[in-house]
């Protein structure tokens, strides 16, 4: 008897909160809040951001609820995680801050809407990398996952990516990078110049590489091209016998005893490197500033065949609508108009509108960082720590002369879980 | 609870069994044992029983990198089982389970013997033996790292043994190797067989060893005859403690080795890793089942109960 009572009115109250949910929802979504910086403090939004890149700086957000009044609530994963998050709770987050290669897996899954160009304010400012894949016009083309390729598609809705630039943009660039081998000059007693080098008898015991399979198979890729074992077709998109030639190589070195260890973080790499155990192995550029740091002579090396290049940028979720994804357009205005630009390249880092960070860096930090000349004074990082003395010239010169020589993205193989399946037969070997 | 149970109980029993006072004490005894095992049960229930049946279950499931697919698919097992990888990597950590145990079941009965039968005092056994679990005051992976400045190719021991004009190059061997995995394991593992042997041997009657000797037995004798097969229930639980940690270890192995050889749990991890959960639950369920077998062969052996 109670129960019959009671139950229209838990209903009733339950249609209530509905209507007044969708009765905020309509005024949200007709455009009576509309999107001006000043009204975000008044306002607040808060916008939900995770991922692998720039999810991991909390001077950005700091710098946006100062600039914007937009609180953001940042989530780091690793990439894995954040490629099942981006499909699986696409309501989890407003702004997915993702490589990529991750793109190429998650955006098929429609969980990430693309943006309209006309609405971004420093789209003119990117750099022709993301757009046409190309630095310069005479530049060529890299393999694997390159973001142009991935950067746009013909029309809102659509899940395949378009051949060329259009007006709908998947994801805004934020920070990128050029890898290379980090060596110690001060104990490999010769000219490093290829990727071939780290397989020399004369470094046996005293090389490593990354255990991460899907970067590894990559840096595994340039050696084997490098030795000129084998031309791949596409190193970021390997076939099965291309996969095999490249495990049963790396099987082979292991058990002739050529590598000491193979690292998986970043710690890892630095003490391999620092302690002398390893003398040329896979690295990241901050682990090389670390090595650094602790006054060990350790070098970022160009190399002949070129770069593996990785890149992220921010993807804005399906679900935004009506204010929020005003405010996440206007995030991503605030982002491109040069201060997180700057930030990201005395990092070491570079940003995607170039011409925006110049105006927040200083004219000898530009000259380091950017246009590869010898630094007039000492270079901080953002944290204000002495990154390099007066006189240092980065490794790998400008900004051209490295994003230039890109000779692979990172990327997803149609056979990746093949891949890893004969990288864990590597490891275990 | 109790009062409302037997309150039924009796209505319902009532009219047909005359002695009720002690019809009720009956069922009261036995309702309060259940009673007294339900929480154990629960918590047992809850968090041991029910994740290994999720995990049993998870196992048989379908995955991409998106997300599990609730399905019945024998494909995980047969993948695991059927390949090279997974056998090289078992008779691995059986390799390293094997020296490990045995080099801990010398040390820590070495160690405990000495505590047991050496020392006069109590007050100076407990001392010495507290003396034993100081290093357990800092974490296993600091314990772990710690080894890495002292066997690396500049570490403690390769420059004091050049310096010494020992040897004239450094020796490779000591770090990122077997030979580190094992030292590192036996570190971190031989106070688990310390502490149940001590335990085993301060419940020895020493009028047994007395009797002994008054019969003529020598020292070995003594040791073999006597101490050993009573000290059985120690070394039995010591060795369950041991075999079990090294079987499931995967820390030790990846940073010991440099990422360099493979244990089972490392290979789980490395698939957890990459969200292949399914995969990595089934490779439970089989170092499970081996780590079982294990167990039960030693109990096999050794009737702790009995012995106790």
């Amino acid at each position: 008897m109670t129960n019959d009572t009671k139950t229209p009115k838990g209903i009733s109250r339950r249609g209530l909160l509905k209507t007044g949910a969708a009765a905020t929802g309509a005024i949200v979504g007709s455009g009576l809040i509309t999107g001006f910086p000043t009204i975000w403090a008044q306002n607040p939004i808060t916008l939900r951001q995770f991922g692998t890149g720039v999810s991991n700086i909390n001077a950005i957000a700091e710098k946006c609820k100062a600039d914007l009044g937009i609180t953001l609530e940042m989530t780091a994963t690793d990439s894995d995680a954040a490629a099942q998050r981006a499909v699986t709770q696409p309501d989890s987050y407003d702004i997915a801050d993702i490589e990529y290669w991750i793109l190429k897996k998650v955006f098929p899954a429609g969980v990430i809407q693309p943006m309209d160009i006309k609405k971004l304010k420093y789209y003119d400012k990117i750099v022709p990398l993301f757009k046409t894949g190309k630095l310069k016009p005479d530049s060529v083309i890299a393999q694997g996952t390159a973001p142009h390729t991935v950067g746009y598609v013909e029309a809102p809705g659509d899940k395949t990516f378009a051949k060329g630039e259009t007006q709908f943009f998947t994801m805004v660039p934020t920070i990128y990078n050029a890898d290379t081998l980090g060596i110690r000059p001060d104990l490999v007693g010769r000219d490093i110049t290829s990727w071939a080098d780290i397989m020399d008898p004369a470094f046996k015991g005293k090389t490593s590489i990354l255990n991460i399979p899907s970067i590894g198979i990559m840096d595994a890729a340039m050696i084997m091209e490098a030795l000129g074992n084998i031309k791949y077709a596409d190193k970021g998109n390997m076939t099965k016998d291309e996969i095999d030639a490249t495990i049963d190589f790396l099987i082979k070195a292991k058990q002739d005893g050529q590598f000491r260890a193979f690292w998986k973080s970043f710690d890892e790499s630095v003490n391999l490197m620092a302690s002398g155990e390893v003398v040329i192995q896979s690295m990241w550029s901050p682990a090389v500033a670390a090595v650094r740091s602790k006054g060990i002579a350790c070098k970022y090396q160009p190399l002949k065949e070129g770069y593996r290049s990785w890149g992220g940028g921010l993807g804005l979720a399906a679900h935004l609508e009506g204010a929020q994804l005003d405010a996440a357009y206007e995030y991503i205005n605030w982002y491109t108009s040069g201060w997180v630009g700057g930030y990201l390249n005395r990092q070491g880092y570079y940003s995607a509108a170039m011409d925006t960070a110049k105006e927040f860096m200083s004219a000898d930090e530009w000259g380091y960082w950017i246009e590869g000349k010898p630094a007039t004074g000492d270079i901080m990082s953002p944290e204000g720590k002495v990154m390099e003395k007066a006189g240092a010239v980065r490794d790998g010169g400008s900004f051209e002369e490295r994003m230039g020589k890109v000779a692979c993205w990172n990327s997803v193989m149609d056979e990746d879980r093949y891949m890893v399946k004969r990288w864990n037969e590597f490891i275990a070997a | 609870m109790a009062a409302t149970i037997t309150d039924e109980d009796t209505q319902i029993a009532g009219p047909a069994k005359p002695p009720i006072t002690a019809y009720i004490g009956r069922i009261a005894s036995r309702v309060a044992s259940y009673l007294q095992a339900v929480p154990l049960a629960l918590i047992l229930g809850f968090f041991f029983l029910l994740p290994i049946l999720m995990i049993a279950v998870v196992s048989f499931w379908d995955y991409d990198f998106a997300g599990l697919y609730p399905d019945f698919l024998t494909m995980n097992y047969t993948d695991t089982l059927g390949s090279w990888v997974t056998w090289k990597t078992y008779l691995n950590t059986l390799k390293y389970t094997a020296m490990v145990w045995g080099l801990t079941l010398l040390i820590g009965f070495w160690v405990a013997y000495f505590l047991a039968f050496h020392i006069r005092t109590t007050t100076m056994q407990m001392v010495l033996f507290l003396v034993c679990t100081v290093p357990f005051l800092t974490s296993n992976i600091i314990r772990m790292i710690s080894w890495i400045p002292v066997l690396g190719r500049n570490g403690l021991v390769n420059t004091t043994l050049i310096e010494m004009g020992i040897i004239p190059s450094p020796i490779e061997w000591l770090l990122y190797s077997d030979f580190a995995v094992v030292l590192a394991m036996v570190h971190l593992n031989t106070l688990f067989m310390v502490t149940p042997i001590f335990n085993t041997l301060m419940r020895i009657d020493r009028s047994l060893i007395e009797a002994a000797r008054d019969a003529g037995a020598n020292g070995w004798q003594i040791l073999w005859n006597v101490i050993i097969p009573l000290a059985k229930p120690g070394i039995a639980i010591g060795s369950i403690f041991v075999v079990t940690l090294v079987m499931a270890d995967f820390s030790t192995v990846q940073v010991m080795s440099g990422g360099q050889s493979a244990s089972v749990a490392l290979m789980m991890k490395n698939q957890m890793s990459l969200l292949q959960y399914p995969a990595a639950a089934a490779n439970a369920v089989v170092l499970l089942i081996v780590v079982l077998l294990m167990v039960a062969a030693i109990l096999r052996v050794v009737d702790i109960r009995k012995e106790l």
